[in-house]
């Protein structure tokens, strides 16, 4: 079983900041995880590789500094780390992204299974993963919080969750699988996976290392553009309606149907 | 303050910390409470190599140390000095197989330890010898190649959940305790039960029973170094386990501090925080000195007997003695701080001030580290004015 398993390194903290000039996160002095979502995928990778063997990888797309991220997923259990770093990846959306990816996990070859955090929690997208599928022309199953096993046959049996109770899908393999918390508890690191970590080789590719269309990377294939963030406005005034139960009620009605926001007459409201 | 720790060690300590406030604190009360050992809780420091630290290399361990060791029993003791007896407790086991274990006995034992898939303990304490070793009456009678072992061992940590214990008895009742041996008896053996599982005032997440050995056969390889070498075995153990207790203390006052430093700023009386009453403000000051102080010696200890320095009982007392009494003081006065809530189980002050109690007493009492300090210190003297 080969699986490839994707993260993404976002600020650790969900007091983010944002730049008004240019709508991108403040990232000085905030400190970098792994995306948690992402730390299940890892650990449900481990888990694959325990029990059918084979290799497990992981990959991610960003700055230099993701090294660290790889590191530590080196020390959680991952056998190889690649790293997607090139200035042209820069500013890429969800689809260039999904399509930089795709491109790396062509190069690292024969992938039975990509795993990935149902989403990130600073963009809290949850497209990249079937958007890396639809790249490499696989299936993908989202939301997952269970891999039940694995047949000879390439059949893979797992858990969708939905908002009520869950489904049970079979797909085949090669498949890119999202997960969600409920699928495992991380572990920790371990002292010799920590000391390895340190040490370990991290495969860094550039755009020239892997076979991209340089028009669809980073911002200049990216369709979508950030126009503004902003934080909503508090709502401000308001309206207290209080006295008698009935009245108070009849107030609300009569100021809603003035308003336009309820339709119909006042015959129906006793 | 800065111990210069080398990339390792901060390793090492980060991880404690992460398994102490992710695993432990968690649980910490519920096991207080319940009386529980956490077994859960050996798997995941196996699974996180904290008990390779301080095996040698070529047992699966990491190779460090008695600094290691203190490293890692301060951070998890900072969640639960009771769960860090866990571990702790398990290391009092494995020094002797280290120190005198023979390469075979080494081989059997130290990986299975390293991984964490068993854990050990010692046993010298029993109804009638406490602070008077030599009062033991457990024996271990010679017969062919098997020694028979009868007594009973009282107030054992990890007793019932290690696999693994060295088991201080006579071999020779005439000779006292020259005449006593250290054997290696396995969880299992015929004529090996356990006790009653002790109800304790505080490190009530660890179990300690009574070990009760009732015509238990095990054989003569069993030893650790000689016949008649028995309390040498106990006495260089503990010379090598004692900062281990004092990094257990420094862990509970450490984290007494914090809570009662995070519930000062936090505790309003008068119209402000009470860290802004200076009455708490020294009080926190003191705290912190002392637990620095302790720090200090402790780890200054556990490098020079890393570093293979001799005659070190008068300095491995000294910091048992000094982190003890500081973590008795500072736990006391983080209840005081904290006042009618720290009185309070709900609250976890008060579990620390019943945890820090048993720092004072077990591995040698407070008293009997004092007087290996003077009769150190005097014996010194003496020769100097030779």
């Amino acid at each position: 079983m080969n699986i490839v398993v994707c993260i993404k390194q976002v600020p650790d903290t969900t007091d983010v900041k944002i730049n008004p000039e240019n709508n991108t996160l403040i990232r000085e002095g905030v400190a970098s995880i792994i995306n948690p979502f992402d730390a299940y995928a890892i650990e449900e990778g481990v888990r694959l590789k325990e029990k059918y063997g084979g290799m497990v990888n992981v990959l991610s797309m960003g700055p230099p500094q993701v090294d660290a991220s790889l590191r530590e997923a080196v020390s959680l259990g991952m056998d190889e780390a690649y790293l997607l770093t090139d200035r042209t990846f820069a500013g890429a959306d969800t689809l260039a992204t999904a399509y930089t990816l795709a491109a790396g996990i062509k190069k690292i070859g024969n992938v039975d299974i990509i795993l990935m955090g149902r989403q990130a929690i600073d963009g809290d997208t949850g497209q990249v993963g079937p958007e890396v599928a639809e790249n490499l022309e696989i299936p993908h199953v989202t939301d997952i919080r269970k891999i039940e096993q694995i047949d000879e046959q390439g059949n893979i049996y797992l858990e969708r969750m939905l908002e009520e109770g869950y489904v049970r899908l079979k797909a085949k393999l090669p498949v890119v699988i999202t997960v969600v918390k409920e699928i495992n508890e991380p572990r920790l690191p371990s002292l010799k996976g920590k000391m390895l970590a340190k040490k370990k080789e991290i495969h860094t590719w550039s755009a020239k290392d892997v076979e991209v269309n340089e028009k669809r990377l980073g911002l200049s294939g990216s369709p979508t553009q950030v126009v503004k963030i902003f934080t909503p406005p508090k709502p401000e005034g308001g309206k207290i309606f209080d006295g008698d139960i009935k009245g108070s009620v009849r107030n609300v009605l009569q100021e809603l149907r003035a308003s336009g926001i309820l339709a119909g007459s006042e015959k129906g409201d006793e | 303050m800065n111990y210069f720790l080398t990339e390792e060690q901060q390793m090492i300590k980060e991880l404690a910390a992460k398994v102490a406030d992710e695993k432990i604190r968690p649980i910490a009360h519920e096991c207080d409470e319940k009386e529980e050992f956490p077994a859960e809780i050996v798997k995941v420091l196996g699974q996180a190599d904290l008990y390779r630290v301080c095996i040698p290399e070529e047992y699966e361990g990491l190779g460090g140390g008695v600094f290691e060791m203190c490293l890692v029993v301060e951070e998890l003791s900072r969640a639960c000095g009771g769960i860090a007896l866990a571990y702790a407790a398990s290391g009092l086991g494995i020094i002797p197989i280290i120190l005198f274990g023979t390469e075979e006995q080494k081989k059997k034992y130290l990986p299975r330890l390293a991984s964490g898939e068993i854990i050990a303990a010692f046993a010298l304490t029993e109804p009638d010898a406490g602070s008077d070793a030599g009062a033991i009456k457990t024996t271990a009678t010679p017969e062919g190649d098997s020694y028979i072992i009868n007594g009973t061992k009282q107030w054992i940590s990890n007793g019932g959940d290690a696999s693994i214990y060295t088991v201080i008895t006579l071999t020779d009742p005439t000779r006292g305790p020259r005449g006593s041996s250290a054997i290696l008896v396995e969880k299992g053996t015929p004529g090996f039960e356990f006790g009653k599982k002790e109800e304790k005032m505080g490190i009530r997440g660890n179990a300690t029973r009574e070990l009760i050995f009732q015509n238990c056969k095990v054989p003569k390889t069993n030893i650790l170094a000689k016949e008649g070498m028995g309390f040498m075995v106990a006495m260089k153990t503990f010379d090598q386990s004692r900062p281990g207790v004092a990094s257990q203390a420094i862990g509970i006052a450490q984290g007494a501090l914090d809570e009662a430093a995070r519930y000062s700023t936090e505790r309003h009386q008068f119209g402000k925080p009470i860290s802004s009453f200076q009455a708490i403000r020294f009080m926190l000051a003191d705290m912190a000195t002392q637990i620095e102080a302790a720090r200090a010696l402790t780890l200054q200890v556990a490098r020079s007997i890393d570093a293979g320095e001799k005659n070190i009982a008068k300095v491995s007392s000294m910091t048992k003695v000094f982190a003890s009494d500081v973590a008795m003081k500072v736990t006391t006065d983080a209840v005081q701080i904290l006042g009618g809530y720290g009185y309070m189980r709900e609250y976890p002050v008060e579990k620390m001030m019943r945890d820090a109690k048993i720092t004072q007493i077990y591995e040698g009492t407070n008293q009997i580290q004092r007087e290996v300090i003077g009769m150190n210190l005097i014996k010194e003297t003496l020769r100097k004015k030779k």
